[in-house]
């Protein structure tokens, strides 16, 4: 249904040192480079230790069960938290070093849909797609607006544009927040969930976007699901987290053949395996009353 | 000793808190934008947050001065001084009542809006989209809000005492019959406009800074669930009646207290 996009190598988590390709002048450098980053909320450690290239112009799908730091990944890319120790470099600049006007340009640079949208709810959907070229640009004000209506229409949505975000469904919401988050033409975007609670055909929608921008623009995309079919159907490279470690990567096919019996248990959805289906209890008997009872 | 090392937690909470609100309210104020781009910020601002408070701040005054009224010519009619009755009323709330009050009904009115604004943008991630396009919320969202509160308090406490004399001199004067003469006259020779007028405006400030800063970081910082916004709003009203009664406290006795 979504042809797979062939061609990209496989990354490894501790990327080759080629960063062009001789003659071409293209730059094969990964656009993100994580390295030992280490990262702890209290007693519990979140990434212990990962190591992650993310390619250049693809779309990589990081993927993993619930509340195993996936957002929290994207976080430390955007440089929202800052890690324990290890390196995040995106675009050749290490985030979690910059100072904060150095990071708020890096910034400039990304985009990144969040899961609810995050559309500021006071402004109609045309002056959340003119925000931030309103607060970037010093365009003049038809330029914004042929600006943002071409980044609707790119969505869809260009007949939307005076609607306010209360007035929107799930997938139009999103759909504005894409739209948005490409307005400064950037040169990553991460997406955070884009398929959670999605009706199939706003979940179509979506993935024909986020791969028609990633290839119309060259786009360096990073997206965080848990949808494994969707996700695999347009990604060019995965990886798959849990238990603070990224315990499977590579492209859709060499995932789907992972030796890893969590990665299957992950990808096939089975109820039980290495993440057991019971949460670590104290022993049944003694819950119950039963152990050691004497009759 | 459990109590003990919660108590000792407490005490610990306490502290990072006072940091956490020190270093937002540095990172409030140390960055400057734009005239252009902050100076609309702020005139929206101050419309939300004074303009729509007027109604609640004239009405109050209004009858806290038709109180004031009747309550001191009661009283002084008693001694035969009801003359004194604008003086009382100019004294007590030019020095008291319109700072004190007007920041309390600011808290409940303003300060519980902007805590509850600030955390369901917070909640649904309107902050974190900001930052990660590259605009700095501390700058965009709170310094217009928090500057705002800063000139609207001491503007509401004026027009609070303006209208609050007003309602004392309709019952004083136009009600219960108090000569119109000495009402205003004894109000002129005994309020002094530094000792008494300058010190009020000093406190209102003082109040409408602190209030608002309480406001903007309980919802900046609150947990970003529903129950996380509905108890940094109760914080907020808390924390600024606390805060506006016991500052009064202190610059009331420095302002005052040379006795």
């Amino acid at each position: 249904m979504y042809p797979h996009i062939e061609g990209c190598n496989q990354f490894a988590r501790v990327a080759p040192t080629p960063r062009r390709l001789l003659g071409t002048g293209m730059d094969t450098s990964p656009y993100i480079e994580l390295r030992d980053v280490v990262f702890a909320r209290g007693d519990r450690r979140i990434f212990d230790g990962v190591s992650l290239d993310i390619p250049r112009g693809k779309i990589t799908a990081i993927m993993g069960p619930s509340g195993t730091g996936k957002t929290t990944l994207l976080r430390l890319i955007g440089g929202q938290l800052r890690p324990d120790s290890g390196t995040i470099t995106v675009a050749g600049e290490n985030v979690p070093r910059l100072k904060r006007k150095a990071l708020y340009r890096l910034r400039e640079k990304m985009g990144m849909l969040f899961q609810s949208g995050a559309l500021f709810t006071d402004l109609s959907v045309f002056e959340n797609v003119a925000f931030p070229l309103r607060v970037h640009t010093s365009l003049p004000e038809d330029m914004i607006r042929d600006i943002v209506l071409m980044k609707l229409e790119a969505v869809g949505l260009r007949g939307a544009r005076e609607l306010m975000p209360a007035e929107l469904s799930g997938g139009m919401t999103r759909r504005v927040a894409l739209a948005r988050s490409i307005a400064l033409d950037p040169e990553l975007i991460m997406y955070d969930e884009p398929f959670a609670g999605q009706d199939p055909i706003a979940m179509g929608v979506l993935i024909k976007l986020i791969r028609d921008l990633n290839s119309s623009m060259g786009l360096t995309s990073v997206m965080v699901s848990h949808d494994v079919k969707e996700s695999l159907s347009i990604c060019h490279y995965a990886c798959i987290v849990a238990d603070g470690q990224i315990i499977g990567d590579g492209t859709p096919e060499e995932i789907k053949a992972h030796p890893s019996e969590q990665v299957q248990q992950f990808l096939h959805g089975h109820p039980d395996g290495p993440v057991p289906f019971h949460y670590p209890a104290a022993d049944a008997g003694q819950d119950w009353g039963i152990t050691g009872r004497s009759r | 000793m459990d109590k003990l090392a919660a108590f000792g937690r407490l005490g610990l909470d306490i502290i990072a808190s006072l940091g956490r609100s020190g270093r937002f309210l540095a990172g409030v104020l140390g960055g400057v934008s734009k005239p252009s781009v902050a100076f609309p910020l702020l005139l929206k601002q101050l419309y939300s947050i004074g303009v729509l408070s007027l109604a609640i701040i004239v009405v109050s005054g209004l009858f806290i001065g038709m109180v004031l009224g009747l309550q001191g010519y009661t009283i002084l009619s008693d001694y035969g001084s009801e003359a004194a009755i604008g003086q009382m009323i100019a004294l007590t709330l030019v020095r008291e009542l319109g700072p004190v009050v007007t920041a309390l009904l600011f808290a409940g009115r303003a300060g519980s809006a902007l805590t509850a604004e600030i955390g369901l943008m917070k909640t649904t991630e309107q902050l974190s989209s900001m930052e990660m396009m590259g605009v700095d919320p501390l700058r965009r969202v709170i310094a217009p809000r928090l500057w705002a509160g800063f000139i609207a308090v001491p503007i509401l406490a004026a027009v609070f005492s303006v209208v609050g004399i007003w309602g004392g001199m309709l019952v004083g004067v136009e009600w219960l019959g108090v000569f119109e003469g000495s009402f205003w006259g004894n109000m002129q020779s005994s309020v002094s406009f530094t000792n008494d007028v300058l010190n009020g405006v000093i406190k209102s400030v003082v109040f409408g800074f602190v209030c608002t800063w309480i406001a903007v970081y309980q919802g900046y910082d609150c947990v970003p669930t529903s129950a996380g916004i509905s108890s940094a709003t109760t914080k907020t009203v808390v924390y600024s009646s606390l805060a506006v009664l016991g500052l009064d406290f202190v610059l009331t006795a420095v302002m005052f207290g040379d006795f």
